[in-house]
């Protein structure tokens, strides 16, 4: 297998996932927050803020890298202070590519907890904390161990999004090998090279093997989840 | 006896409804009956604070939960009620074993009660290793019972926690409920519906009509009030009558009860000890009125009184209220009671039917 590949083909697949695993945990938590506040609370601006969480999903993904690029290049508002005050730089870096991934992946997780969230019985809840349970600890032993499915569908659709992600990555930090040369994009500067196409069949072929896989173990862990909340034994 | 829950609270709940309850309650077992809808639930949830009353005070003991007045209201979570819920809400994900020990756990309530005893209480041992998807209906509310009772809690809420059960399943339970309320000594609030459950039992009853008050006190003394039939219902007319194991006949398997105002009752043999007290539900239909002591029938069960009152006449038959030391229900005949002349004040026989109690019309006192 490692002969099989190339060490350029190689990196690019380390790479993809790295960046989507990075931006995977890094956007699980906001996520979580979102979903709840957008099926738990109503308020003033939450279809202002239902509509921004999605736009990365209905906007072309090259708009969605642009905007990323003015905001959070070095000369960007956002991109600047970071720059300035922390020395974070994400313009061109491969934590970049996981900004490009967790943004473009961030509407699915949203939308799959939102909808595990709006699931969960709250009338468990209200038996929680009449044991004596606080708020934090409700959501810690009874909420989330019944959004667990939802939350690992989620994952593994913004996960598998991180891997494939293209063109806000491409816009947003461009396509240097080794530091933002993700598998699609790899495959992208192969198949404009002459004696590429043998390499972007590999590649292909890693992709579609890797995301049949993320899909085998979603659909495993969520079966298992499911049974547990159901209290079945597992 | 000092209160033990002391409530006075304003709700306005929808357009049509307006709560406004007013009570005082001590230990032991207090019944909160009436109509569904009448607003007997959204009092026990304002009492675990699942809502918030408009105005008013509950007070538990010297805990005062709920003040509007002062700006009080205790999150949910820190009022230690233990709520058992008419549909149980076990955590489906934890076994019957971290259910059961979830406060202690996750909220680190420790109380008094352990877990065995309340295992061997509710009979839930063998089932502490079972997810909750595995109990039949009355294990699930037997475990639920057990939950709130290892919770900690300063007063048991039971929000009609037999409903969802058919009638061998209720039956399961009682026994239960019953030793609960003799050995935890909490003060217990208990919602129904069901007159057989609140006989069974409560020492208290507040009678709740379209969210107010409409009679509150000894279980004896409301069920046996006449304007209060509407509310209390018609097939479950009678009288609740607290008596005293005092002989039984192993010979012909009978018991004697002394009854409270003198007199006694011949039932089938009870298996309690001499000297239990029982509170024991005498039917209108199961009671008959004679002028004269019946001769040559047996003389079993006949209790002298004086007519006290008539209710209103139904149909055929009208019930009489007669006071036998304690007030008696009995219900004959619109024919029987203008023939008799059954004017307040007459002196009369009440006979009762020997097979009318039967182990659904006794409940154990205090």
């Amino acid at each position: 297998m490692s002969d099989w590949l190339g060490p350029t083909e190689w990196e690019a697949l380390a790479l993809s996932t790295k960046v989507a695993l990075w931006s995977v945990s890094v956007s699980l938590g906001p996520a979580i927050a979102i979903a709840w506040v957008l099926a738990r609370h109503d308020f003033p601006g939450r279809g202002l803020l239902n509509a921004l969480v999605h736009l990365p999903l209905v906007m072309p993904p090259v708009v969605t890298g642009y905007l990323l690029l003015i905001a959070l290049g070095t000369q960007g508002p956002v991109g600047g202070f970071l720059s300035d005050s922390f020395g974070i730089t994400f313009a061109f870096q491969w934590t970049g590519a996981v900004v490009a991934a967790a943004v473009m992946g961030f509407p699915l997780m949203v939308r799959a907890i939102r909808l595990s969230i709006e699931a969960v019985d709250p009338r468990l809840e209200e038996a929680a904390r009449t044991l004596g349970a606080n708020g934090v600890l409700v959501f810690a032993t009874v909420t989330l161990p019944q959004i667990l499915p939802g939350l690992i569908a989620g994952a593994v659709l913004s996960f598998a999004k991180g891997l494939g992600e293209f063109g806000a990555t491409i816009t947003f930090v461009s396509n240097i090998p080794g530091e933002t040369r993700t598998l699609s994009i790899a495959i992208h500067s192969l198949l404009q090279t002459p004696q590429g196409d043998a390499a972007a069949i590999r590649l292909t072929l890693v992709a579609i093997a890797l995301s049949v896989a993320a899909l085998l173990v979603s659909e495993v862990m969520a079966r298992r989840a499911g049974n547990r909340i159901r209290g079945m034994a597992s | 006896m000092s209160a033990q829950l002391d409530i006075d609270i304003e709700k306005r709940l929808g357009a049509q409804m307006a709560l406004q309850v007013r009570f005082q309650a001590g230990a032991g077992v207090t019944a909160l009956f009436g109509r569904s809808g009448a607003g007997k639930t959204s009092v026990v949830q304002m009492i675990a604070g699942l809502m918030r009353p408009d105005r008013g005070r509950i007070a538990v003991g010297e805990r005062v939960l709920f003040d509007s007045a002062q700006g009080i209201d205790l999150p949910v979570h820190r009022r230690r009620v233990g709520y058992v819920f008419q549909d149980a809400r076990l955590f489906p994900h934890l076994s019957v074993r971290r259910n059961l020990l979830y406060a202690q756990t996750v909220a680190r309530r420790r109380g008094q009660l352990k877990l065995a005893p309340v295992c061997d209480l509710l009979g839930i041992t063998d089932l502490l290793d079972r997810p909750p998807g595995a109990l039949s209906g009355g294990e699930t509310q037997r475990v639920a019972i057990g939950r709130a009772l290892l919770s900690d809690p300063s007063i048991l809420l039971m929000d009609e926690p037999l409903a969802s059960l058919d009638g061998p399943r209720k039956g399961e339970i009682l026994p239960f409920l019953d030793r609960l309320k003799d050995e935890t000594g909490l003060p217990i609030v208990y919602v129904s519906h069901a007159m057989e459950e609140v006989i069974r039992l409560a020492d208290t009853m507040v009678l709740i009509d379209e969210g107010r008050v409409a009679a509150q006190g000894p279980v004896e003394e409301v069920t046996s009030r006449l304007d209060l039939r509407p509310l209390t219902g018609r097939y479950e007319a009678g009288a609740v009558v607290p008596a005293r194991i005092a002989a039984h006949d192993e010979v012909y398997e009978l018991t004697r009860l002394d009854i409270a105002g003198g007199g006694a009752l011949m039932v089938p043999r009870i298996h309690q000890p001499l000297g239990t007290a029982l509170r024991v539900r005498l039917r209108a239909r199961d009671v008959t009125l004679s002028l004269t002591r019946p001769e040559g029938a047996s003389p079993l069960n006949i209790l002298e009184g004086t007519v006290r009152e008539r209710a209103a006449p139904e149909g055929a038959f009208v019930d009489v209220l007669v006071d036998a030391g304690v007030p008696i229900w009995a219900r004959v005949t619109r024919l029987s009671a203008d023939t008799l002349d059954l004017q307040p004040g007459k002196p009369i026989f009440a006979i009762v039917k020997a097979g009318a109690i039967d182990r659904a019309s006794l409940g154990r006192a205090r």
